[in-house]
């Protein structure tokens, strides 16, 4: 038993963070599309949703590589690749190239439409089936690494935005004092904090056994995190949240359109309960 | 990262399944006198397998088990059924103050006893205008020859009505509120104790008032050094709201017999409840596996103190909702369930601790 990163992971995770804090979005050049290991990709991910990184990175990095069996992952570099589940991911994410799954087939796939996500950031295509690019591929693994990473990204996302709701309610003063010295901002914030402290292992705990009835618990938990700590970002920021300029709105919408994808909150309860 | 237990600890988990699965017996309620006195022979057949206190060193009746293993033995113990511990507060609250702040002697004469039940302890912090804010308690100690007089009114004080001794905290000057505080020990059978039991919500006195009238507490009975009982009984606190005293077993059994319940009785209006009961269960074991390799900070068990106490309410909450109001198994575990976020600090302050010293905001 040894359930705590190794100092290489908590390395990797900081170097990664002062990456896309930069505002680079090269990850390739650091390595990320050759990263495999389930606690890995959680590591990655996490801060992908820690700086709200938009785009096909689920499918790029974790989804597509597990059905491919790493033959056509670094393909073409920096090519990005996206791939619908129906029914449980009815559609893709914009990219360079697309699947599509039945059952254990894959097929190449082309857009027929481009629909609109709650999160403006997320553009998202219907898919029609072509030719068949291999039988027999790990689709049930690659479904449950898509929900992992989801996960985890939300969990990035969640934190981001408890730090950003804290540093707001240190900074912002009402009634001649710091609104976060009021005890109903302070429980608040506690709650997201404690949300999120909760919902983190079940990410790592899944990502180590990788069975489903554990991908899907950490799914439904993050999702919930995530989302209170989006609600309770808005509310504590107030009138500036809720504004285009603000950087909370990318976060929160982001976390709103994670909450489903991959499976619905209500899909994974199920298949939790089911595993029992 | 890696979730597998060791061959030792596999050994261990199977030994200790097999002897309760043979041993475990239900027990009348320990706060009646009867009950008491059945749970203390309970746990002496714990202590003649050396499983009362398995995390401590074999000298004092332990195995010298590592945390991992006293986990594995506390799912164990909650999955078989096995009853509450009377000895909880002792092995739990008093028990590692001791191992951080006690003397030697003070260990080799206490802890033996208590491992064994022939001395149970009680706990005796709050008082009648201290109860959140324990810091301006107003019992004193005053100093006489070879020790101490104890003047001053307890209360809450849980498994006082039966139990042989009790701990706490005690204004001994000079200073006021955390300042000249001194942690001592005294016989709630000593001249000048008066117990007064109080009945709880299940109708039986599972707490006291303590009133002490000038009662003799000898110098080898203060815990750590005199004036300096805030700092020696916090970290008795930490342990109370960290995993020590609610350790993941109960929850994930009970969380376990939810979900039977659920099958038995299925009601899909209650289901996200009953999954989300599993999920939490499980969140808080897999947060504790985490927590063995640097153990949790003050203010890090504040979270999971809030986060276990709910979700107990929540587990036997929603078993009550599933059952209705003739809910045989669940009624007492629901009725401790309530005191979860009272106890050991109120979920609000332990939210102002987590907002104030692991967030940073302001006081």
């Amino acid at each position: 038993m040894m359930f705590t990163l190794s100092s290489e992971q908590t390395d990797f995770a900081a170097v990664l963070h002062d990456f896309l804090r930069a505002g680079k979005t090269d990850l390739a050049s650091l390595g990320v599309d050759e990263v495999t290991d389930p606690v890995d990709l959680v590591v990655v991910f996490e801060e992908v949703g820690h700086h709200a990184v938009a785009g096909p990175l689920i499918e790029s990095l974790a989804v597509v590589p597990a059905l491919m069996g790493g033959v056509a992952a670094g393909a073409a570099a920096g090519a990005t690749h996206s791939v619908a589940f129906p029914p449980l991911v009815p559609h893709a994410v914009e990219a360079d190239r697309y699947f599509l799954i039945d059952g254990d087939t894959l097929h190449e796939a082309t857009p027929t439409a481009e629909l609109e996500s709650v999160d403006p950031s997320r553009r998202l295509v219907d898919l029609s089936p072509g030719p068949i690019v291999a039988t027999d591929v790990p689709a049930a693994r690659a479904f449950d690494l898509g929900v992992l990473t989801c996960s985890a990204q939300l969990l990035g996302l969640g934190r981001a935005m408890l730090e950003l709701t804290t540093t707001h309610a240190k900074t912002r003063a009402q009634f001649g004092k710091p609104i976060g010295q009021f005890q109903a901002v302070k429980h608040h914030l506690a709650n997201v904090l404690i949300g999120l402290e909760l919902a983190r292992p079940l990410v790592f705990g899944a990502a180590v056994t990788m069975n489903s009835r554990d991908v899907s618990a950490a799914k439904v938990a993050t999702s919930d995190a995530a989302w209170q700590a989006a609600r309770i970002a808005l509310q504590v920021h107030g009138a500036i949240g809720y504004t285009a300029e603000h950087e909370l709105g990318r976060f929160l919408l982001q976390t709103r359109a994670l909450r489903t994808a991959w499976g619905s909150p209500s899909m994974h309860r199920a298949r939790v309960l089911e595993a029992l | 990262m890696d979730l597998s237990l060791d061959a030792s600890t596999l050994t261990f988990q199977a030994e200790v399944r097999s002897w309760l699965a043979t041993h475990v017996r239900p027990l009348s309620s320990m706060d009646t006198a009867a009950g008491f006195e059945e749970h203390r022979s309970w746990e002496r057949q714990l202590a003649s397998e050396r499983l009362s206190v398995v995390s401590w060193p074999a000298a004092f009746g332990g195995r010298d088990a590592s945390l991992l293993q006293w986990l594995v033995f506390e799912e164990e113990y909650h999955a078989s059924g096995a009853p509450g511990r009377v000895s909880q507060n002792g092995i739990f609250l008093l028990a590692p103050t001791l191992f951080a702040h006690g003397t030697d002697e003070q260990r080799a004469r206490i802890l033996p006893s208590m491992a064994r039940a022939d001395v149970v302890w009680a706990q005796a912090w709050s008082e009648p205008e201290a109860g959140s804010d324990l810091a301006s308690l107003r019992s004193t100690a005053v100093r006489c020859d070879g020790g101490w007089l104890l003047r001053g009114q307890k209360t809450w004080s849980s498994r006082a009505a039966f139990a042989d001794r009790a701990f706490g905290l005690f204004r001994t000057g000079p200073g006021e509120r955390h300042r000249g505080l001194t942690y001592l020990l005294f016989d709630l059978r000593a001249p000048g104790v008066t117990v007064r039991p109080i009945a709880q919500l299940d109708g039986e006195p599972g707490f006291a008032e303590v009133f002490l009238d000038d009662v003799f507490v000898p110098d080898h009975d203060v815990v750590g050094e005199v004036g300096d009982g805030w700092r020696v009984a916090m970290s008795t606190a930490g342990n109370e709201r960290g995993l020590t005293l609610r350790s993941p077993g109960r929850f994930t059994a009970a969380a376990s017999r939810l979900v039977e319940l659920y099958r038995k009785n299925p009601d899909p209006a209650l289901r996200d409840r009953v999954v989300d009961a599993w999920i939490g269960a499980q969140a808080y074991r897999l947060h504790t596996f985490g927590a063995l390799a640097a153990p949790l900070s003050g203010p890090a068990a504040s979270v999971t103190k809030v986060f276990w106490s709910e979700l107990d309410v929540a587990i036997h909450e929603t078993a009550l909702d599933l059952l209705g109001e003739v809910a045989p198994g669940w009624r007492d575990g629901w009725l401790f369930s309530l005191s979860g976020p009272i106890y050991a600090g109120t979920n609000e302050i332990q939210r102002n601790v987590i907002a104030e010293r692991l967030l940073g905001l302001p006081r």
